[in-house]
């Protein structure tokens, strides 16, 4: 019964709030931290709330002291225009909880972690791994995520396939298919399917850490006229909701430690800005 | 289940947009044995050859400028609103955007009542996948049955009398990105039907299922081995490296056109996998493609590519026309195709021979196309590449001509082309984000062409590859055209006018504005009553143009409205959504 319950609750506070962050009903008492995720892209966030992202949002909700609500929609294109911008307002979310400094869609905070893009191959049985211009790379399976939109290959793969590597390259899919569609691409270096595979680190990371493999993740280093292949990470809101970005800001700041406590619980790879290079798993 | 239940709550809630990935379909000056009478409108651009044109010709260009709605019919849906309905008997069936609703509407009894209503069970989880808008372009109609392509990759036949589904059959799966937005065309006892999803690098298909049954009879692929594409003698898979083609894209998610002496029928395939081209070299055969298929076996006579290697997204499913026409002397059986890239192509439909290929809008990609080998001759300094930026391409991704299908009038001997007046820059070092990973994207800029009018409604002579006349239009002409008998033609555009004008000077001689913006296609059709009415649909694709900017490619668009950087950020002050059939008669 309670599913029920939660459902009408949901239809009544689409209509009875409106647009704005933590928004104070006029016929209830209730705060609401709305925030836009996508329902199934571990180990960002899912609709079992299993994910990072889901354990950031349920901490910052609990710091506004609001109840959490979800706007679901995969993370691709539209997904800003589907949630943040939706046309009825009583349909928008506020904040999203995780996007690279400089997505244009939205308003982003300072960054409170940075992570890159990592080579993940089999301990022991591939030889190390450290740059693009390893000549390993023209000889093995390379794994790479498609990221469904034309021209919108990870980083790492432009600079590949400059270098004229592009017939050893395996593509997978990041839909709703499998499971875990993301994890796939790690379950094929485990599996031997590939030699390297070539991941956006928080996903490398929380699936490489479910192998029974052991495999290693190293950062792939950006050459002098590579593209970037590390990214900050920053909460986005509606450009101009800076009283928004500021509050997130205040509690960022305050639950640093927490933060990061989280991020390393899934295995995320973080990145010293200044260095730009992995200093932990 | 706890938050199962909300998801779905709140996707319902969710307004969805749809974008313009529409085509056009084939004009029939070709005999037609099958066509109806003219009473009747029961394909969705008129006829097997796609011409769009009715010999009715009650409404003319004298009294057209008396035209008042007779009826008008909500369909419950918000999102982009394609194609345009049928009218078969005394019946008018009407279809929607997402989720797929069919009305049929009893044209005999006053008001238009409804006769039955199908709405297809599909899951909400398809919205998102959609490439650009929930739309869907049409039905098709044979021997008692309504055919209807579903989002969901779904291909259904009910009973034109009841709505009862008399078959269903998957085509694909959504989860993998395959969709269907397009008409099925029926051609003998076969329903021939597409693929959408070229964004998340679906292999394009087209399949023909049995009529009565369902049964898949046949499916050709637009990329990879000979047999599997159906045609033979190529280098499908050496225009590729690697094993690129399994995802080659070439979707099918234009108009079908026919030719029952011939026995071919013809479609384009749209843009190539969903690689940037520096991941795809090669031709990407057979990417951007128009093909020549024997319905019967669905092997390919011929296919020309119009635009090799792409890199502008010049998605080349518009309709193929399928007239005959007079060149240097000689009477022709030609197809013309005003393509995305820009240019308008006459072929010999029989061999595939190209005769003619013009700029119909401002065209600086390619100078021009060399007749002899088929290929265009590009301008190196407007090919993209991810790695840099590429200004002032024209025209824009969104093409010279979307997918809104063009008419063709056998009395003026003139194709009415609603067309685009867009040019575009190619940014490659934006952050975007998608699945949860951060990438440096290239970012397509569209904005006004020329002159500063983002649309232009052209009179377009298939003989000298020119322009007769040509209404610039503000917004975009982003609707179908039709022609009819009376020397008017009517199209509609994205502010939300119905507007008819004189088939041989352009004179704009009556206009209405419908309650949405228009990106369906008008039609023509004799009531019961023995009266001429003329029906649109109207139902703007999505807020603030997004329908429009969603097709781009370019989510980096600032989506919310007013003063955003794209092309089309004032639609939302023209229109709002909703869709809304209205139908048309003298007094």
């Amino acid at each position: 019964m309670t599913h029920r319950a939660s459902a009408f609750i949901v239809v009544l506070s689409l209509f009875s709030f409106s647009a704005g962050f933590v928004q104070t009903s006029r016929k209830e008492d209730t705060k609401q931290f709305r925030v836009c995720a996508d329902p199934e892209n571990m180990p960002f966030s899912n609709q079992k709330l299993e994910g990072f992202e889901n354990k950031i949002a349920e901490m910052f909700a609990k710091e506004f002291g609001a109840s959490l609500r979800y706007v679901w929609w995969g993370q691709r294109r539209g997904f800003i225009r589907n949630t943040m911008n939706a046309t009825l307002k009583e349909a928008r979310c506020d904040v999203v909880i995780g996007v690279p400094v400089g997505y244009d869609l939205v308003q982003t905070t300072k960054p409170y972690y940075r992570s890159t893009y990592v080579f993940v191959y089999r301990k022991g049985i591939q030889a190390p791994i450290k740059s693009l211009d390893d000549p390993v790379l023209k000889r093995i399976r390379i794994g790479v995520h498609l990221l469904g939109d034309d021209y919108t290959n990870p980083p790492p793969v432009h600079e590949l396939a400059k270098r004229g590597i592009v017939e050893n390259v395996v593509g997978f899919d990041t839909f709703y298919s499998a499971e875990n569609p993301p994890g796939r691409i790690v379950d094929a270096v485990a599996a031997g399917k590939v030699g390297v595979a070539i991941v956006w680190g928080p996903v490398a990371g929380y699936f490489a850490g479910r192998q029974v493999v052991p495999l290693e993740m190293v950062a792939v280093p950006s050459g002098k006229t590579d593209l970037p292949f590390a990214f900050d990470m920053a909460m986005g809101v509606r450009p101009g909701d800076t009283a928004l970005k500021e509050e997130l800001e205040k509690v960022l700041d305050r639950k640093q430690m927490e933060i990061q406590k989280i991020l390393k619980n899934y295995g995320v790879p973080l990145v010293d800005r200044a260095l730009g290079k992995a200093i932990s798993k | 289940m706890k938050v199962s239940a909300l998801l779905v709550t709140a996707t319902l809630m969710l307004p969805v947009f749809m974008t313009a990935c529409t085509n056009a379909e084939a004009p029939r000056t070709a005999a037609d044995p099958a066509a109806p009478t003219d009473k009747e409108w029961s394909m969705p651009n008129k006829n097997y050859a796609s011409t769009r044109y009715s010999t009715l010709n009650t409404i003319n260009t004298d009294n057209v400028k008396t035209l008042k709605v007779a009826w008008t019919f909500s369909t419950g849906v918000l999102r982009g609103h394609e194609g345009g309905p049928l009218v078969v008997g005394e019946t008018m069936y009407v279809h929607t955007p997402f989720p797929d609703i069919v009305y049929a509407l009893d044209l005999a009894k006053e008001g238009a009542p409804i006769k039955w209503k199908y709405v297809p069970k599909q899951d909400p989880k398809v919205i998102p996948i959609a490439c650009c808008d929930t739309v869907n372009r049409g039905l098709a109609y044979a021997d008692g049955s309504i055919f209807l392509n579903q989002l969901d990759a779904t291909t259904v036949a009910l009973d034109a009398a009841t709505g009862k589904e008399l078959w269903k059959i998957k085509q694909g799966d959504y989860k993998n990105g395959q969709t269907i937005t397009s008409a099925p065309m029926v051609v003998k006892d076969k329903v021939i039907s597409g693929i959408s999803g070229g964004e998340f690098g679906v292999r394009g298909f087209v399949t023909a299922n049995d009529v009565k049954t369902g049964k898949q009879v046949w499916r050709m692929y637009s990329t990879g081995p000979e047999a599997e594409v159906g045609f033979t003698g190529t280098d499908n898979e050496k225009s590729w490296k690697g094993d690129e083609w399994k995802r080659g894209g070439g979707t099918t998610w234009g108009w079908y056109s026919y030719d029952p002496e011939l026995n071919l029928f013809y479609y384009g395939t749209g843009n190539p996998g969903s690689w940037n081209p520096d991941q795809r070299p090669g031709d990407n055969k057979w990417s951007m493609t128009i093909f020549a298929r024997d319905p019967d076996t669905g092997l390919a006579k011929w296919a020309y590519q119009k635009t090799p290697h792409d890199a502008w997204d010049y998605d080349g499913i518009n309709e193929n026309v399928l007239i005959d026409l007079t060149l240097n002397g000689q009477m022709r059986k030609v197809l013309v195709n005003f393509d995305r890239n820009g240019f308008s192509y006459t072929l010999d439909r029989a061999t595939g021979e190209l005769l003619m290929a013009e700029p119909f809008v401002n065209v600086n990609w390619a100078k021009g196309i060399d007749l002899k080998t088929g290929l265009p001759i590009e301008n190196p300094e407007k090919r993209t590449s991810s790695a840099m930026n590429t200004k002032d391409i024209c025209p824009s991704a969104m093409g010279g001509k979307n997918q809104q299908p063009v008419a063709y009038s056998p009395r003026t001997n003139l194709f009415y082309v609603p067309a685009n007046n867009l040019c575009m820059d190619y940014e490659g070092v934006k952050i975007a984000y998608q699945a949860g990973q951060p990438y440096v994207g290239a970012i397509v800029l569209s904005r006004p062409g020329p002159g500063g009018n983002r649309g232009e409604f052209i009179a377009w002579d298939p003989t000298t590859g020119k322009k007769a006349w040509s209404i610039p239009e503000g917004l975009a002409a982003w609707g179908g055209a039709l022609a009819t008998g009376g020397d008017v033609v009517f199209y509609g555009t994205m502010e939300g006018w119905l507007k008819a004008v004189h088939a041989k000077t352009g004179e704009v001689l009556w206009k209405f504005k419908t309650p949405s913006g228009i990106i369906g296609n008008p039609m023509t059709y004799t009531g019961p009553d023995g009266k001429q009415y003329v029906a649109v649909l109207s139902g703007v694709g999505g807020w603030s143009g997004i329908a429009v900017a969603g097709d781009l490619g370019a989510e980096a668009l600032p989506t919310d409205a007013l003063g955003a950087v794209g092309a089309f950020g004032d639609v939302g002050s023209f229109s709002t959504q909703g869709g809304v059939l209205t139908v048309f008669a003298l007094p």
